[in-house]
């Protein structure tokens, strides 16, 4: 008997005014019983509209028809065919505008909660099934991966369960790029990420940390050392600033190195090594992921106000409209429609106000939304003594500096001759946001899988 | 993990460490730097590549005790290890074709202006080395720098040792005394820099400094580095730390590198507590 409740079973959620003073995980989980009442709105729909929506193509219904037989980890098994990282992807893909987009019971009220009954799945298989992964037996080839985020880590693990030996070069000194850089903890709880690159590990995964690829050791030189094939999954994580004046002064950061002092350097923590500041009212510019997670990190910091500062309009927000919802319930207040044109300064150098101007919708542009045109005479001054400019990345030139023949476009992006990854080198690979910019977690992780089924064939019909 | 296998110490405030760490030491070049992490949960921090031996795989650091995880660097000893060591980072430092070259050090910026002095003088540039230090205890390299230097100044801002005076005097009488450098390369406090760079523009010579702003990647991901040259903004970590004397905006510089100041004396009192050690 199906469910026919027009709503999703509610996530249980830590309280707003709770979950801004802490770093804890935001949403908590549904319980098996959530999760088996959510699975029974699932149709079972023939035609599978869901799956179409999934960069992946996990087989959605399948998954949730075990969830109703309460065979929780013969879901898991149907899911891993797919991904690699649902405990990830269950809590950050943008499902509103991929499978449950797609979703028959979204037509008339909501989707099925496709995203939570992953999640659900993910961390039961986790908290209950204690099997330790086989190491495969080795095929006796050697292939190079650069870039520990999910792209790489996928691919990785990929090759190594089709027996290859692999080892991934990561730059930082810890190893999930974005995951464990970008994302806070309190939406992607650290723990879930080491779990995936030690499972990695145990399956024959060497991870060397300390590797700036490009610096340490050149492309070149790791083919020189018996690597049969590369792939790079490097990511998209060169800052960009707006080159306004005042970017300069002490308070004004890129979100990168925010979120990065924050996340990875747990600059949150009570006698962390590292320095944060501690403003007490913050602008964050931009109105994506990245943004929303700056801002509500700055609000778990202590900030008393902090404020998104974007120059479209809500609807054009590229966030994930759970981020929004979160980060209003948190009290981050939305200043859309509006764009900074200066940074002020106070006499020693911290910032003490930015100047905005007003903005409203005109014509469409190039990306198909409506472009954001000044209204004269509307300039005022925000109150703030930090700024977070959250605009977006592109591709670290490193790589692509140190790389003879390897094709770049004109934004840094690595150029792939289709979804093999497969570059104008001879056995490099490349996938995830080095090759598309800045994009979403389950794309770099289908990069990754695709990458690697590429490099098997490759190297197999090599022999 | 990468081992300490020597550990000197120079003065009271800055000693030297060999560091194993044989792909950093196969790649290092004069002017670039590492980025370390004492132990795991430390901060990350940059130091330049003092020395290296390619044969032996090893990394040369001096450091000076100037905060918490310089001294928790300082707390370790031959045999232990450094959490992570990174590098070599940075854009290495352009010798090519210089004939005549004034080496201008103040300080622990000796450390880092004298690879770039000692290749110099292998590729056979004529070395004229000025290095500056407040007072005769603080004195390091000196035997180092006079050998790789055709002539050598040696400053106290006190007169305890050498002349009295700042490099930028003796950079002068040099330059009044007629003698032509294709460059001067400065590395020290960025006041003097600053100097030196306000000097050689009057005398209209090149000057290259290395920059140290605040990092924490050191591969051009977080901006944090950034600094204004010629009206542009630069990442240290990936265009620099070399720059040209005469576009940097130092004043921009100083400001942005006390950006944490409160924090660090913070945590330099805890750690002076926790090692129960005063040093200065
Ligand atoms: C703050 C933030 C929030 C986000 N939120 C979401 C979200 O909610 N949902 C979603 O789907 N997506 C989100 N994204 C985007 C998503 O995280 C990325 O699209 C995804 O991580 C890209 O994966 P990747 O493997 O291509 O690269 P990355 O995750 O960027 O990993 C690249 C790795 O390569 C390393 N590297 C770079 N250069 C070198 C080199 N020269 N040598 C060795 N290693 C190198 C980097 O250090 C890094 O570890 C977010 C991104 C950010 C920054
Ligand atoms: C490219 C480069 C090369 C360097 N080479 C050397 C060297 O060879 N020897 C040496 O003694 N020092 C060198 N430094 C400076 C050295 O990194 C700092 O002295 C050190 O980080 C101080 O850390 P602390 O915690 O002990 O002191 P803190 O009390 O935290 O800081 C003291 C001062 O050091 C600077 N500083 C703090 N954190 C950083 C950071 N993460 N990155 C850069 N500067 C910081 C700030 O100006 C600060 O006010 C170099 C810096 C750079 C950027
Ligand atoms: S991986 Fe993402 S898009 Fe695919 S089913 Fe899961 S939540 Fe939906
Ligand atoms: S479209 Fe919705 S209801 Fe239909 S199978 Fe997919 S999840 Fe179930
Ligand atoms: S230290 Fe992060 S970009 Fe230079
Ligand atoms: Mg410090």
């Amino acid at each position: 008997m199906p469910n026919m409740s027009l709503t999703k079973n509610p996530m249980p959620v830590q309280e707003p005014d709770v979950r801004n003073h802490n770093f804890e995980e935001v949403a908590l989980g549904y319980t098996k019983e959530q999760a088996v009442d959510e699975a029974n709105r699932c149709l079972h729909c023939k035609h599978k509209p869901c799956v179409a929506g999934c960069p992946v193509a996990i087989d959605i219904p399948e998954f949730i028809a075990k969830i109703k037989e309460e065979d929780f980890e013969g879901a898991y098994q149907i899911i891993s065919k797919s991904s690699s990282l649902p405990a990830v992807c269950g809590r950050v893909c943008p499902q509103e505008t991929q499978c449950e987009s797609k979703c028959v019971r979204g037509v008339k009220g909501e989707p099925v909660a496709i995203g939570r009954l992953e999640r659900f799945v993910a961390d039961y298989h986790m908290a209950n099934c204690k099997a330790a992964p086989v190491k495969p037996e080795s095929n006796g080839h050697k292939v190079a991966v650069i870039g520990a985020g999910p792209s790489g880590l996928t691919c990785a693990g990929d090759l190594a369960k089709a027996g290859y030996e692999v080892t991934v070069f990561e730059a930082l000194h810890t190893a999930g790029g974005v995951l464990v850089y970008g994302i806070p903890q309190f939406r992607l709880p650290k723990e879930i990420v080491q779990r995936e690159i030690d499972t990695l590990k145990e399956i024959g995964v060497k991870v060397e940390t300390n590797m700036v690829i490009g610096k340490v050791l050149s492309i070149d030189e790791l083919f020189e050392d018996g690597f049969e094939a590369i792939f790079i999954g490097s990511g998209a994580g060169l800052p960009r600033f707006m080159n306004i004046p005042g970017e300069n002064l002490k308070g004004v950061y890129s979100a990168n190195e925010f979120l990065t002092r924050v996340n990875l350097m747990k600059a949150y923590r009570e006698g962390s090594a590292t320095p944060i500041q501690h403003a007490k009212k913050v602008a964050v510019v931009g109105g994506g992921n990245v943004a929303m997670d700056a801002a509500r990190c700055a609000k778990r910091l202590g900030a008393e106000e902090v404020s998104i500062v974007y120059r479209r309009s809500e609807a054009e927000m590229p966030a994930r409209l759970e981020e929004v919802e979160h980060a209003k319930e948190e009290g981050i207040v939305f200043r859309v429609l509006n764009n900074p044109t200066e940074i002020l300064g106070t006499e020693d150098g911290f910032v003490k106000g930015m100047r905005c101007v007003r903005m409203e919708l005109g014509e469409p542009d190039a990306s198909g939304r409506r472009r954001p045109v000044e209204i004269p005479d509307s300039e005022y001054v925000l109150d703030v003594d930090c700024v977070i400019m959250s605009i977006g990345t592109s591709p670290n030139p490193l790589i692509r500096n140190t790389t003879k023949g390897l094709d770049t476009n004109r934004h840094g992006c690595i150029i792939t001759e289709d979804e093999s990854g497969q570059t104008s080198r001879e056995g490099v690979y490349a996938g995830g946001d080095a090759v598309t910019g800045a994009a979403t977690v389950i794309l770099a992780m289908g990069a990754g899988k695709h990458a690697a089924k590429a490099i098997d064939e490759y190297i197999q019909a090599k022999k | 993990m990468y081992e300490i296998l020597k550990k000197t110490i120079l003065n009271p405030t800055v000693a030297r460490m060999e560091i194993a760490a044989p792909l950093v030491a196969k790649k290092a070049e004069p002017g670039q730097f590492i980025i370390l992490r004492v132990d795991e949960g430390g901060e990350r921090i940059p130091l330049t590549v003092a020395d290296f031996d390619r044969e032996k795989g090893t990394v040369t650091i001096i450091y000076q005790i100037v905060g918490a995880t310089t001294m928790a660097l300082n707390q370790l000893e031959e045999g232990d290890c450094l959490h992570d060591f990174v590098g070599p980072l940075g854009t290495p430092s352009h010798t090519e074709g210089l004939k005549k070259v004034a080496v201008i050090g103040g300080g622990v910026g000796c450390a880092i202006a004298f690879p770039v002095a000692k290749k110099l003088h292998e590729q056979g540039t004529e070395v004229h080395s000025i290095v500056g230090f407040r007072n005769k205890d603080l004195v390091i390299l000196e035997e180092e720098f006079s050998a790789v230097s055709d002539k050598m100044v040696m400053m106290t801002d006190d007169g305890s040792y050498g002349t009295k005076g700042l490099v930028t005097n003796a950079l002068k009488e040099l330059l009044d005394a007629g003698e032509q450098y294709d460059e001067v390369i400065a590395i020290g406090p960025l006041i003097m820099m600053k100097f030196v760079a306000k000097l050689t523009k009057e005398y209209g010579v090149k000057t290259i400094v290395s920059m140290n702003p605040i990092m924490i990647d050191g591969t051009g991901m977080c901006g944090g580095c950034r600094l204004s040259v010629g009206g542009q903004v630069k990442f240290a970590c990936v265009d620099g730390p070399d720059f040209d004397g005469h576009e940097v905006d130092f004043d921009e510089a100083m400001e942005r590198a006390t950006m944490y100041k409160e924090f660090e004396r913070h945590q330099y009192d805890e750690a002076c507590n926790l090692f129960q050690k005063e040093v200065r």
